[in-house]
């Protein structure tokens, strides 16, 4: 059942580093975030990983393995092949902090910059009331669990830090959609999704959707509906409907 | 210490789960200039795991519930040992902590008219906890993280604290709290927080168990510096083990399955195919139990005329109810018992409504739950004891400090109910907050004790400085093997005796814990700082249960197999002298006639 497996896993920090090989045990069932809590335990006791629960649902342990965005305690070892060279890196799109955890204050920094949520009155006898059907498709990106995998594949800031400043990046476009789908919110953000959040710098290439470990239609729902409310502003439910059904038979 | 950084706050709420942020807003909504300081980054506590919802008597979908109801079935899940005020306000104020959600921009699950929707859970009379899928604990977070931001409250991420700092005491008596000294875990430097009030909300212990459903930030932290500043804990003895945890592969042990699965019409069944649960019904809860299958599986579709699946029973008895078959040789293959939901709803059902639960046995067992049975088994999932507090305010026996959520004592008695964690951190996370903002205008600053600093920073720095040679890893590895095996779901007294004596073992070990490498974002050095915390509750949570001489909820001694009405009246209170744990009984508070006359009604 156990195997010896190759590990090649970055360490360092901002002033440089580089690839360093190991070779731990791996037992049946494991994930990566396995093998290095055993990599800690057993040879590198200062091995700098973030993570939090350990079921992918706080989005804490994000690394890229062989080159692609990933959490780390979704990826299973059983994926690779048991000669395979399995190798870790940290977030190519934040700065380094230590091995594999990365500054990623980026993303809190443009989560501060959204004007809040700002809800009608309630109803008479104190309560909201919202259809299931209307509060789905917000809902759909609530289940953002912020791992910011979208943030990292994103080609326009993955290489280009000098986007970062007007460009907010999947996850907080997303998070302006779902502020507008909201069937409470009050405030019009559509224009500052476009001048302030570069809405329009994206070019839907679907990169965010692919690596989003909660499964979230991030371009399809979030961002291309956005960018429609953008241009009408008068926004209706029932024509945006119609121009998508209508595109689809194009 | 004068090349330290210093920050000057009203209050400082230390941990950013569902109780720090909900104490903190209403702190910072009350004027208090407020801090909150997180081992992790914010949004990551572990609030986001919470599945199935949060209890409140909203009525929305049986208009017959009431805080009466809500409250009557808190004490029954607790057996009666619940701090009666606490659970009254908790039954009180939950509907109203739940709809202020909204208004911050929560989005929960729909009924047909549009209200809040509310799902059954264990030990609930009706359908109650208000939920977004089985992602509630994420929703929640999400939503006071959000809040707490809109707000421009001042949040320390990736900080841990070590230790409270108090003012000098009038003889006797508990010395103020006048703040908190930390450490940055990304630069490992250290800073001082001053603040005449302190909310702890650092949640629970698990980390002192090899199976468990917690994550790496559970390691006491909150418990062990109550004690330290001076602080009670209470009923410590008191340890849920959630009936539903993964048990293969053994990578994922321990992981939460949630009660929803049972709430949404899942049964537990044996190798023999059977329902084993109705084999397990105590008498205490036979009357609103059903006997037959036929009449449980009624129960979902007409609740007035049938009663309850004994699935549906608390946490403590279907545990041990798990525990007791696996041990007769009626296990799963890898050594649990089957939850089966697959059979009894279809597939669309399931993946509405248990999104989380379909990805996770998907993704980490490839299971998949729409057409086979999970393999399930107990975790240590929550820790009913800790620090006791003032039921109004929140407020520890030192003056100035305060706790709420998981790390307070006394609301969930012997054992929780299912969503009544969510709805607690609210309620008296709210309530901390309000009291601790109050404190703070009433007293004026009180300056940090220098000597109290240094020697912060001395113990912190030793483990790099001394040679011992003792690996942090291999330490809390074997603290969590002792606890598991010793104190666990089952408990004797030599059992426990032998894990007291193991605990004092790994206390002087600990002594000589050596850390390699440097300051930056070290995880050998976090972990021999938290590990005397964790060492520290352990030998509580040991000491507890040997002295209570009964079984009742979270706490069951095979050799005081029942519950008795002595201990029926005794709360066990941990307090710290020096280095030593000492214990005490204290009376149980008399709850007033008007609430005892609930449970006349319905007995």
């Amino acid at each position: 059942m156990s195997y010896e497996a190759n590990l090649r896993v970055w360490r360092g920090d901002a002033a440089g580093g580089g690839l360093q090989d190991f070779t731990v045990t791996v037992n049946e069932g494991e994930v990566v975030l396995d093998i290095l809590h055993r990599l800690q335990a057993t040879q590198t006791p200062d091995l700098a990983v973030r993570w939090n629960c350990k079921a992918g649902k706080c989005g804490s342990c994000s690394a890229e393995i062989n080159g692609r965005p990933r959490l780390l305690c979704l990826t299973r070892m059983g994926t690779f092949t048991e000669d395979e060279v399995i190798t870790v890196t940290p977030l190519r799109a934040f700065p380094v902090m230590r091995d594999l955890v990365t500054d990623v204050s980026y993303n809190y920094e443009k989560a501060r910059q959204i004007p809040p949520f700002t809800p009608r009155e309630r109803e008479a006898d104190g309560s909201h009331r919202m259809q299931q059907v209307d509060v789905e498709r917000s809902q759909e990106f609530r289940k953002c669990i912020e791992c910011f995998l979208c943030q990292d594949v994103c080609h326009v800031v993955r290489d280009h830090e000098e986007n970062k400043e007007a460009f907010a990046g999947p996850r907080y476009l997303m998070r302006l959609a779902e502020l507008d789908m909201h069937p409470l919110d009050t405030v019009d953000r559509r224009q500052l999704a476009q001048d302030h959040f570069g809405l329009g710098m994206c070019n839907i290439t679907k990169c965010c959707t692919e690596v989003c470990p909660e499964g979230i239609k991030i371009t399809d729902n979030a961002l291309i509906p956005m960018k429609e409310r953008v241009v009408d502003r008068k926004y209706v439910p029932k024509t945006w409907l119609g121009r998508t059904i209508s595109r689809r038979k194009d | 210490m004068t090349d330290l950084e210093r920050h000057d706050y009203d209050v400082v709420v230390i941990g950013a789960g569902g109780a720090g942020l909900r104490a903190a807003i209403e702190a910072h909504e009350q004027g208090a200039r407020t801090a909150v300081v997180c081992k992790s980054l914010l949004g990551k506590a572990h609030t986001v795991m919470a599945e199935g919802g949060i209890a409140a008597a909203m009525g929305n979908v049986y208009a017959q519930d009431s805080w009466k109801v809500h409250f009557r079935d808190t004490m029954r899940g607790g057996k009666m040992l619940n701090h009666w005020r606490m659970a009254q306000l908790h039954a009180q104020e939950a509907p109203d902590r739940v709809r202020e959600l909204e208004d911050w921009g929560a989005l929960f699950d729909r009924t047909p008219d549009g209200l809040i929707s509310q799902r059954d859970f264990g030990g609930h009379r009706f359908a109650r906890l208000a939920h977004v899928g089985d992602r509630t604990g994420l929703e929640l977070i999400r939503t006071l993280q959000q809040r707490t931001v809109a707000l421009g409250i001042d949040v320390f991420m990736e900080c841990t604290v070590t230790r409270l700092l108090t003012a000098p005491s009038e003889q006797g008596t508990a010395g103020s709290v006048c703040g908190a000294f930390a450490y940055r875990r990304e630069s490992g430097e250290f800073f001082a927080l001053q603040a005449p009030s302190v909310v702890l909300a650092t949640g629970g212990i698990g980390k002192s168990y090899t199976v468990t459903s917690n994550s790496w930030e559970y390691t006491g932290d909150g418990h062990s510096l109550a004690l330290a500043a001076g602080a009670s804990l209470v009923n410590m003895e008191f340890v849920q083990f959630h009936p539903t945890g993964m048990v293969w592969p053994p990578s994922v042990r321990g992981i939460l399955v949630t009660e929803s699965v049972r709430g949404d019409g899942g049964v537990l069944k044996n190798s023999n195919g059977n329902r084993f649960m109705f084999d397990y019904i105590p008498d205490y809860f036979r009357k609103e139990t059903a006997e037959t299958e036929e009449e449980a599986d009624r129960w979902y579709t007409d609740k007035t005329n049938n009663r309850r699946p004994p699935e549906l029973l608390p946490r403590d008895e279907v545990a041990r109810a798990i525990n007791s078959e696996v041990k007769a040789g009626r296990g799963s293959p890898h050594g649990g018992v089957f939850l089966d939901i697959a059979s009894r709803r279809d597939s669309d059902y399931i993946r509405k409504r248990l999104p989380s639960m379909y990805h996770q046995f998907m993704e980490l067992a490839e299971v998949d739950i729409t057409s086979e049975p999970m393999e399930v088994g107990p975790t240590c999932h929550y820790v009913m004891g800790g620090v006791e507090v003032d039921p109004e305010t929140a407020a520890a026996v030192v003056p100035g400090l305060y706790a709420a959520g998981e790390v307070a004592g006394g609301m969930h008695g012997s054992n929780r109910l299912g969503g009544n964690s969510l709805s607690d951190l609210l309620v008296f996370g709210r309530r901390a907050g309000t009291a601790a903002a109050a404190h703070a205008k009433t007293v004026s600053a009180l300056g940090l004790p220098e000597s109290d600093l240094e020697d912060a920073r001395d113990v912190a720095l030793a483990p790099f400085e001394r040679g011992g040679g003792e690996n942090p890893y291999t330490i809390h590895r074997e603290l969590q093997e002792t606890m598991n095996a010793l104190v666990g779901i089952i408990r004797t007294a030599p059992e426990v005796e032998e894990a007291l004596v193991k605990i004092e073992e790994l206390k002087v070990r600990a002594k000589a814990l050596t850390v390699l490498g440097q300051r930056r974002y070290n995880p050998g050095w976090h972990l021999a700082l938290d590990l005397p915390n964790m060492l520290r509750v352990s030998e509580c949570i040991a000491r507890a249960a040997l002295e209570r001489q009964e079984s009742r909820g979270g706490h069951t001694r095979d050799d005081f197999p029942g519950p008795s009405d002595k201990w029926a009246q005794i709360n066990v209170i941990c307090t710290q002298e020096g280095e030593s744990i000492s214990l005490t009984r204290k009376p149980l508070p008399v709850m007033p006639p008007e609430l005892a006359e609930i449970f006349e009604e319905s007995a």
